[in-house]
């Protein structure tokens, strides 16, 4: 996959909002891959972990808000507990999705959702899933 | 003994397992369950967006209502609200400023949170202040010849700070397991995630996650699989049979939340475990074993 840097995209204000949202910084990050080697969802990710935080300090922008990875994490909150650098990459992942949920960008539709989807699920589900991925 | 007991959502219908199970084994051990008589919905999930503060004010209203039945502490029996209500607890200790901004936002409420409610999960009732000795000595029926995996998921144990055990290796339920007379089987996907809240609109996730852990428990010889939380109690069991579609060399395996097991060691009647509300029935093996 071709990937373009560019000082504009190093400079963009996306990258002080992901570290505002998550209260993380993201330059602590020196690539072990913990993150990744220890995430139960990677075989569902177009982009791990451990690149999606390499990826926020470039201001891959466009690449983070339209990977699949942002809604297959759910939070387990593993790769927080191994980060050898004590960084939050749940938080980081959270701070993704609230800037598209925040712009409306809902990941589920309620609307479309089917009686069966919403019926045969215990409440936990359904409002944990609507916490998480509508805004 | 009283502890004041925040239900929360499931707890009152698909899990309510969890609940008759946990009040007849409490109340054989001499403790008075008093639920909070006004609750709300803790929110499922701590907001983890560092500027969301309105997102905790469910969970702290909840421990404004524990304050008004003058207790100092609130038991939980599911992960999830123990993890929410906990978290934004510790969030509000620590940072005076958004507790601050969360009480006058509530100017309705009487009183003023300051942070000085214990949220308690019920196995750390039953650890710390129960004693695991004291459980002991009430065991009717212990549980014998009964392979348990248990599974804990993510929420009891993580983030660290809150989890009542080892982050990467706790061992909270084989110890009451081996309490109840039963034999506790390690596995190594104890602590991994079953996907949560993804079950609603990817199932199929849900599906492949409940196919290795249940695997890997059975490959270590498990009858049955113990759970704390009814969102894991929903995909570990429930979704089996989507697993079943898509792994069609899988086989069922019962999935009993470890307040059922409490239950039978101490001699609760089988009405207070609602087996009706498991999609694998975990009566045969149960039976079998000689325990119900």
């Amino acid at each position: 996959m071709r990937i373009n840097l560019s000082k504009k995209k190093i400079k963009d204000p996306f990258i002080a909002k992901v570290e505002e949202l998550s209260s993380q910084n993201l330059l602590a990050c020196y690539q072990c891959g913990k993150c990744s080697a220890g995430c139960p969802a990677v075989s569902q990710m177009d982009i791990l972990p451990n690149q999606i935080i390499r990826y926020a300090q470039l201001g891959l922008k466009d690449d983070l808000l339209k990977s699949k990875s942002i809604w297959i994490c759910a939070s387990c909150f593993t790769c927080n507990a191994r980060c050898p650098k004590g960084i939050n990459i749940a938080e980081v992942i959270e701070a993704l999705r609230q800037i598209l949920l925040r712009n409306r960008e809902d990941h589920v539709k309620v609307e479309k959702l089917t009686d069966s989807e919403k019926g045969d699920v215990p409440p936990i589900a359904i409002i944990s899933n609507l916490r998480k991925f509508t805004s | 003994m009283k502890v004041s007991y925040y239900p929360g959502c499931t707890l009152k219908n698909n899990a309510k397992n969890f609940e008759d199970s946990t009040i007849c084994s409490l109340n054989k051990l001499g403790i008075q369950v008093e639920e909070l008589p006004r609750w709300n919905c803790c929110g499922t999930v701590f907001s983890l967006a560092t500027d969301d503060l309105i997102h905790h004010l469910a969970p702290i209203r909840n421990l404004i209502r524990t304050k008004e039945t003058d207790s100092d502490s609130l038991m939980t029996l599911c992960a999830m609200c123990f993890n929410t209500l906990k978290r934004a607890n510790e969030r509000v200790k620590s940072d005076p400023d958004s507790l601050d901004k969360i009480n006058t936002f509530m100017y309705r409420e009487n009183i003023k949170y300051e942070g000085d409610v214990k949220v308690l999960h019920l196995l750390e009732l039953l650890r710390d202040e129960i004693k695991f000795e004291a459980i002991a000595q009430q065991i009717v029926k212990p549980l014998k010849g009964l392979k348990v995996a248990n599974y804990y998921g993510c929420l009891l144990v993580r983030p660290k700070e809150i989890g009542l055990d080892d982050v990467e290796n706790p061992t909270i339920l084989e110890t009451l397991t081996t309490v109840l007379g039963a034999d506790p089987i390690d596995f190594p996907y104890k602590t991994e995630c079953c996907a949560s809240y993804q079950t609603v609109d990817k199932p199929e996730i849900v599906a492949e996650r409940t196919y290795h852990i249940l695997t890997s428990a059975q490959s270590q010889g498990a009858d049955v699989v113990t759970v704390s939380c009814p969102l894991c109690a929903f995909n570990l069991d429930h979704r089996q049979k989507e697993t079943i579609k898509q792994y069609p060399e899988f086989k069922n395996i019962p999935i009993l939340y470890f307040t059922q097991l409490l239950a039978i060691a101490l001699g609760c009647p089988e009405d207070t475990l609602r087996f009706d509300l498991h999609y694998v029935d975990p009566k045969p093996i149960l039976k079998e074993k000689g325990l119900i």
